[in-house]
């Protein structure tokens, strides 16, 4: 194989943060005018890859090799450049400014004479209508881009790439909220480009979009290279395996819990907000995991933060062991002994600058309340001493910032911070997001062990494995309506995707 | 070799404070050797005493990733309001010429009062109508100087600076336990102990604890079941409180008032507290930084002066100073490359 075969290497590229390494002796080659997927789980490394090409960080060992010449990426700016181009999985556009403003952002084209330099809007207009029409996109150069959907936001994102003279472009899991016509719209563009020489690194972790997509597969894992395999080679359970590094069968803990007597019974609850759930009515067993599965937009995460006092209702009630209770706080549903945790750990989750001690005791701060308002502290660090050691958070100390953390030891504080309020419904949206597999294992087992002691847990996932594995039964929604209880029996992939998607068109 | 070049400048920037404090202090005594002395160490410690109580409370609303822009009016209105009913009996101009005598305790209270229901109007605006701090307290700024002016106008003071306060009360001001070098004076005693309170409430409260997480992250206060309306207006409240006694305590130490007392107070408290390590954006910052900002404020004010500098050039150090402490205090939280 030839140098020049490659338009893009990352040859040997390493990245160590404080106490974990991040990257260990990446490499990955990209031919030109291909689709090349990058697959991993979550935290094996793929966004940090990505990074160190787009200059965000600096690997510590490694070359990057663009067209045959040895780069340095100091600033994403330097990136643009060289022709590589990102579409964040988070787009951040300016959304009070308009659609060709967000693309030519920090290189308007100008016109006037001497100093007196003016941005020149007609050019500006005229130069976006020719890249539109040159992508196939159907777009007002001057919509502004707070009224437009995430997919429109997105065709701009690959607009502004291709503009730059991408050869390169990187789209981090660019379908994770589209609907499947824009899923195809954007497919379309992504053989467009290929089919004008550039290439495509596509991470994702949808196995189909994969296979359907893309030329060539890397997979990565904890932070290794495991090998490049082009995709007709492929089946989803071998991508599955290589990313996993295990049998499938072990990934989940065995589950020993044994669902009792109804703890809660929601009834027929509507969301004030008339696009939210509606009506919405089931029951929640003594020691059970019960799933909610659905799609992105189905309001699964409203319906329980309803349920934590966090969105208010207009109709419906909530019986627990019986009596009718009234959630309309969160401080509410930690008296009935409700604990949530959310789907987004740094924004609703974490404290970053504040230690782990102060993390895992912040919602149970009333317990160690004396008299003459001191806390009993003796009390609150032994207890976050021994949740720490319970659930096994890697921590040098519970003085550790928690923001030093990885991913699942946070996940594991928080669910500490919860269990310390004794809860006997614990609400979990997302509790494996962004945690690596091993991690995950733990934290299923913490899961099954408590609905073994009899509390009660029901866990958003949009995993299928996950939920499948999981859950005791598994209630699905669909934009805001309750499609149907499976139970674990009956359950299957198929199953819950056509009860996800009962409602669309 | 290079985890110790890490180690070594994280240690460098913990304790860069400390650091710039006694290099002001070295930098001073080098040019006049008399700068050294236990007379300045009183004077320095005094001087900074009601600013510290004034930089305590601004570190409470800082701390909860707000501001509080008022805490120097506040300072005023509680000086007047003090002062006007401390004043002896024979004196000529009294602000209330048939006013009967107080126990000393009861017109303190009542400034601290003012100051506090400042404090709860500030939390109030902030938590329940979701203004931003530095526009709610803005408001109450302004507001609150209008309502101090009208007092201060009313007949028969008629704007005229209140003097002639009672003995007992400038006692707590400019007094002391013990004379000569080694006397203690009662205001530094008072600002320790203020200090001590606030450093018990931070740490060992659980209004301490709410205070750290709503500036760490509101929106998982929140989630994790805290009232942070309510913790907020607590928070002002307080603040508002502690502005109210430096007020008293500075009407005491000056023996007098006026409207204009306290007048951009809070500008040096803020820049006390940053360059202590509050952090601007919340959830960071302890009480013996608080105390270590003011005095690097006082050590630059007396210093300078002590050794004869022109005013408007500390005012140049002065502002180099907070910029530059906080570039380098903010490098300990922005995330490395």
């Amino acid at each position: 194989m030839k140098e020049n075969d490659f338009l893009l290497e990352m040859n040997h590229i390493s990245k160590e943060f404080p106490g974990v390494k991040a990257l260990d002796d990446v490499t990955i080659k990209v031919r030109p005018g291909t689709v090349h997927a990058l697959m991993g789980e979550n935290g094996a490394g793929k966004s940090t890859l990505m990074k160190c090409l787009f200059g965000i960080y600096k690997q510590d060992m490694g070359e990057i090799i663009l067209d045959g010449q040895k780069l340095e990426i100091h600033t994403s700016k330097d990136a643009l450049n060289y022709g590589i181009s990102m579409i964040h999985q988070e787009l951040h556009p300016v959304p009070h400014r308009d659609v060709m403003e967000n693309i030519w952002l920090g290189r308007f084209p100008m016109k006037g004479y001497g100093p007196f330099q003016f941005v020149d809007h007609t050019k500006m207009y005229s130069d976006t209508a020719a890249l539109f029409k040159q992508l196939d996109i159907d777009l007002n150069p001057k919509a502004l881009v707070k009224t437009l959907s995430v997919s429109k936001i997105q065709s701009i994102e690959i607009a502004k790439a291709v503009s730059f003279n991408a050869k390169i472009i990187v789209m981090d899991e660019p379908t994770s909220s589209l609907t499947g016509t824009e899923v195809e719209q954007l497919f379309k563009i992504i053989r467009d480009l290929r089919q004008r020489g550039v290439s495509i690194i596509y991470i994702s972790h949808k196995m189909e979009e994969i296979l359907q997509i893309s030329d060539e597969v890397t997979i990565m894992r904890d932070g290794k290279y495991i090998g490049t395999w082009n995709a007709s080679e492929l089946t989803t359970d071998l991508i599955i395996s290589k990313m996993v590094g295990r049998d499938l069968t072990q990934r989940f803990p065995e589950r020993t819990n044994v669902p009792g007597d109804v703890v809660l019974r929601v009834e027929n609850i509507t969301s004030t907000n008339p696009r939210s759930f509606k009506n919405v009515t089931f029951e929640l067993r003594r020691g059970e995991v019960l799933g909610i599965g659905g799609l992105v937009g189905a309001q699964r995460t409203e319906l329980i933060e309803a349920l934590f006092g966090l969105r208010a209702i207009t109709t419906g009630k909530f019986v627990m062991n019986g009596k009718e209770i009234k959630i309309k706080s969160p401080a509410d549903a930690k008296k009935h002994k409700i604990a949530l945790i959310t789907e987004e750990r740094r924004v609703t989750g974490i404290f970053p600058v504040l230690p782990v001690m102060e993390n895992t005791a912040i919602a149970n701060l009333s317990a160690y309340q004396t008299p003459y308002f001191l806390l009993d502290e003796k009390r609150m660090k032994g207890d976050a001493i021994r949740s720490v050691e319970k659930l096994r958070v890697k921590t040098p100390s519970t003085k550790e910032l928690i923001k030093n953390l990885s991913g699942g030891n946070q996940q594991k504080v928080l669910l500490g911070r919860w269990l310390l309020t004794e809860p006997e419904i614990l609400l979990l949206d997302e509790p494996t997001r962004g945690i690596d597999v091993g991690a995950k294992f733990e934290i299923y087992t913490i899961i099954v062990e408590l609905a073994k002691q009899g509390k009660s847990i029901i866990m958003i996932s949009s995993e299928m494995p996950e939920i499948l594995g999981m859950s005791d039964r598994i209630m699905v929604m669909c934009e805001g309506r309750l499609t149907g209880i499976l139970d674990k029996e009956r359950a299957t992939e198929q199953e819950i995707m056509r009860h996800a998607t009962l409602y669309m068109e | 070799m290079t985890f110790n070049m890490k180690k070594t400048n994280e240690f460098f920037l913990q304790y860069a404070i400390y650091g710039v404090l006694l290099i002001l202090i070295a930098a001073i005594a080098i040019y006049n050797s008399n700068f050294l002395s236990i007379n300045t160490l009183r004077d320095i410690l005094m001087q900074s005493s009601t600013r510290v109580i004034i930089a305590l409370g601004a570190g409470f609303v800082l701390i909860t990733a707000g501001v509080d822009l008022s805490a120097g009016r506040v300072v005023g209105l509680a000086a007047v309001l003090s002062a006007s009913m401390l004043q002896v009996a024979d004196y000529s101009r009294r602000f209330f010429p048939d006013l009967p005598y107080m126990p000393i305790w009861v017109p303190i209270l009542v400034a601290v009062i003012g100051g506090l229901i400042v404090g709860l109007l500030n939390g109030w605006i902030v938590a329940k109508f979701s203004v931003p701090p530095f526009i709610a307290t803005l408001g109450t700024y302004v507001m609150v100087y209008g309502i101090n002016s009208i007092y201060f106008d009313m007949s028969p003071n008629e704007s005229q600076p209140i003097g002639g306060l009672r003995p007992d009360f400038t006692e707590i001001g400019s007094g002391s336990i013990g004379t000569g070098p080694y006397s203690i004076p009662y205001i530094v005693i008072i600002a320790l102990f203020v200090a001590f309170i606030v450093w018990v409430i931070f740490n060992k409260t659980r209004l301490g604890k709410n205070m750290y997480a709503i500036g760490g992250n509101i929106n998982a206060a929140t989630v994790s079941g805290i009232n942070v309306g309510l913790n907020i207006i607590i928070i002002y409240a307080l603040a508002g409180a502690l502005y109210g006694f430096a007020g008293v305590l500075e009407a005491a130490r000056t023996g007098g008032a006026t409207n204009n007392y306290g007048n951009m107070y809070e500008l040096d408290a803020i820049a006390a507290c940053v360059v202590g390590g509050v952090s601007t954006t919340g959830g960071i910052g302890t009480v013996p930084g608080i105390l270590v900002g003011v005095l690097i404020f006082t050590v630059i004010n007396y210093g300078l002066t002590f050794v004869g500098m022109n005013p408007y050039w500390q005012l140049i150090i002065k502002g180099l100073i907070i910029v530059a402490a906080v570039a380098v205090d903010i490098r300990k939280y922005i995330s490395k490359k």
